[in-house]
């Protein structure tokens, strides 16, 4: 007897995808439960974790807003290796306009962001004709050059980098102001992506030849979408310089780069969730696996290869689908 | 006639290394004409569809629509004029539902202006004119992922994106080809349609009967080179043509 798993949308899912879903509270704790629980999750978390844990959730929040600005451009068509370079252009901006031109952070964190962003857009324009392999491996590039320039000419504090710059007010305000933003930030890019102007992101993504034959300047969508996806890894840059009060090489490091990546596909790529569902799984177990020494490289890697052998969908499709559906099995032949 | 030409191609070249995909092609196209570009494979008819909306660089020649010179233009902004074109390879946002692959066309500039400065209820436009191009309103079809989609509906989507553009000169790259001859027969009307209500349109062709039923004028190509012009029954009593396609008895 042969058996085969069929898998039916739950009902509940096709009714509540319209105004009808007002009609009933399961209806609306259905749809709503999955869009609040990262609402009061982090919120809970940053009242119940101790001291120590408070600063991992802060690494956290600022790798998952990195994951997904991946995200986007991954979604865009833009397959970024160079995270680090929005990051890191983002703190420097906000060092040196704290550090030489004494501003304060709620002034250099906004600019930062928004210059970070801008920058980060003209420095990559020449190449957003590049697709595929040949973008990412300029974003990989970027950083790794920005950081030589800086050795060698000794701006900016040169390798010994700028310290003593200007703290944030409180712990609980850097906690809540991370937290504000990545929630911002998620919210709207899903929205952004759902919207017509995400769709054209999509077909580019899908087919820029297709996009551009409908009269659409692909570029100058694709620098919007650049600049969108920037200026979130400018904000989490500029954030990170005020809370450790300084800036250096390190910001350009490869792992600002990769993690956020190794979150997205371990979580799901090309769901704004998964990307910040990996950041909240992979950043809290490093930490786990500090006891092991030096071991701890190892068998952080031996768990990325499980979960992506065992999932390559990413977790949170696989989350999504038990969520919308019923699986069970059914007998093909006797 | 009096009008200048919609289209003036002339001495159009493009050369691949040493080879000369088209070489020194000219014609004129009046407005509301349905003209058939026909050759072996390889002649350069898909290239002189890439040289005039600008997907390729011409290694020489010049284009001119309404009087204006678009040799070299980005393809955005040729669209933008008023060429639409249709993929021989269908090219349709796969991930994407059907009529949403209709939204990103009526996003464009082009179609905003025409509406003056407003878009509408895309959706609804769109499912309209998928409508138009056969997707049956009562079936699910145009809610389908494009991935899922046959052959003669990815066409037909191909078809009805080219429409939502608007144009007033659009050109079709084999869009029968891969199709059923009720395929077929069921788009002809759809593309006779749009010519009544004043659209100038290329139609570049393998199915020669069914293209000298609708064509005003056929251009024939061979090794990038334009051989015959002319009306669809006079080209193909030409010598040079039968040649071209059946090959000379000298060989």
């Amino acid at each position: 007897m042969k058996k085969r798993k069929e898998r039916i949308d739950r009902g509940i899912k096709v009714r509540s995808e319209d105004i009808f879903a007002l009609c009933s509270w399961r209806e609306m704790l259905y749809l709503s439960s999955p869009r609040l629980l990262p609402i009061v999750g982090l919120f809970v978390l940053s009242f119940v974790l101790s001291l120590y844990w408070q600063k991992v959730l802060l690494s956290v929040s600022v790798i998952a807003l990195l994951a997904i600005s991946w995200d986007l451009l991954a979604q865009s068509g833009m397959v970024s290796l160079g995270q680090a370079l929005f990051f890191g252009m983002g703190a420097y901006l906000a060092a040196i306009m704290n550090h030489y031109w004494g501003w304060s952070p709620f002034l250099t964190i906004p600019m930062a962001t928004i210059f970070g962003g801008l920058f980060c857009t003209v420095l990559l324009l020449p190449v957003l004709r590049l697709r595929g392999i040949y973008f990412a491996m300029v974003t990989l590039i970027l950083p790794i050059m920005l950081v030589r320039v800086i050795e060698a000419t000794r701006i900016f504090g040169g390798t010994e980098g700028i310290s003593g710059l200007t703290p944030l007010p409180s712990r609980w305000f850097e906690l809540y102001i991370i937290i504000v933003a990545l929630l911002a930030a998620f919210f709207g890019f899903r929205r952004l992506m759902g919207s017509d102007f995400g769709l054209v992101l999509k077909g580019i993504n899908d087919n820029d030849r297709s996009v551009m034959n409908a009269g659409i300047n692909i570029y100058w969508f694709k620098a919007q979408a650049l600049f969108i996806a920037g200026s979130a890894g400018a904000f989490a840059g500029a954030f990170m310089t005020h809370v450790y009060m300084f800036v250096g090489m390190p910001v350009f490091a490869l792992d600002y780069s990769i993690l956020p990546i190794a979150a997205a596909i371990v979580g799901g790529a090309g769901t704004f969730a998964g990307a910040m569902f990996g950041a909240f799984l992979l950043v809290p177990l490093s930490e786990i696996l500090r006891g092991l020494g030096g071991l701890r490289i190892v068998f952080y890697g031996l768990f990325l290869v499980v979960f992506i052998v065992a999932l390559p969908e990413g977790i949170f499709h696989y989350i999504q689908r038990k969520y919308n559906q019923f699986e069970r099995w059914v007998e093909v032949e006797k | 006639m009096s009008a200048s030409p919609l289209l003036n191609v002339s001495n159009l070249s493009k050369y691949f290394g040493g080879v000369k995909a088209v070489n020194a092609f000219s014609f004129k196209l009046m407005e509301g004409e349905l003209l058939g570009f026909i050759g072996p494979n390889g002649s350069g008819k898909t290239t002189v569809v890439n040289l005039i909306t600008g997907f390729v660089k011409p290694s020489g020649g010049e284009v001119t629509y309404r009087g204006q010179n678009i040799t070299g233009w980005a393809p955005y902004k040729i669209v933008r004029l008023g060429i639409a074109r249709t993929f021989q390879m269908v090219r349709p946002f796969y991930q994407l539902p059907a009529f949403k692959n209709m939204i990103i066309p009526l996003y464009s500039p082009r179609v905003k202006g025409m509406a003056g400065g407003k878009y509408g209820d895309r959706d609804a436009i769109a499912l309209d004119l998928l409508e138009e191009v056969g997707f049956e309103r009562d079936s699910f079809v145009a809610y389908k992922i494009a991935s899922v989609l046959p052959q003669g509906y990815l066409k037909r989507l191909e078809l009805a994106k080219g429409i939502a553009l608007q144009p007033d000169l659009l050109i079709l790259d084999e869009l029968f080809s891969g199709l059923s001859l009720a395929e077929v027969a069921s788009i002809v009307p759809i593309i006779e349609k749009l010519r009544y209500g004043g659209m100038t349109i290329i139609m570049i062709e393998h199915r020669l009967k069914e293209l000298f039923r609708i064509a005003d004028r056929v251009i024939v190509l061979n090794f990038g080179e334009k051989i015959a012009d002319g009306l669809s029954k006079e080209v193909m009593e030409s010598d040079e043509v039968k040649k071209a396609y059946l090959g000379s008895e000298e060989d």
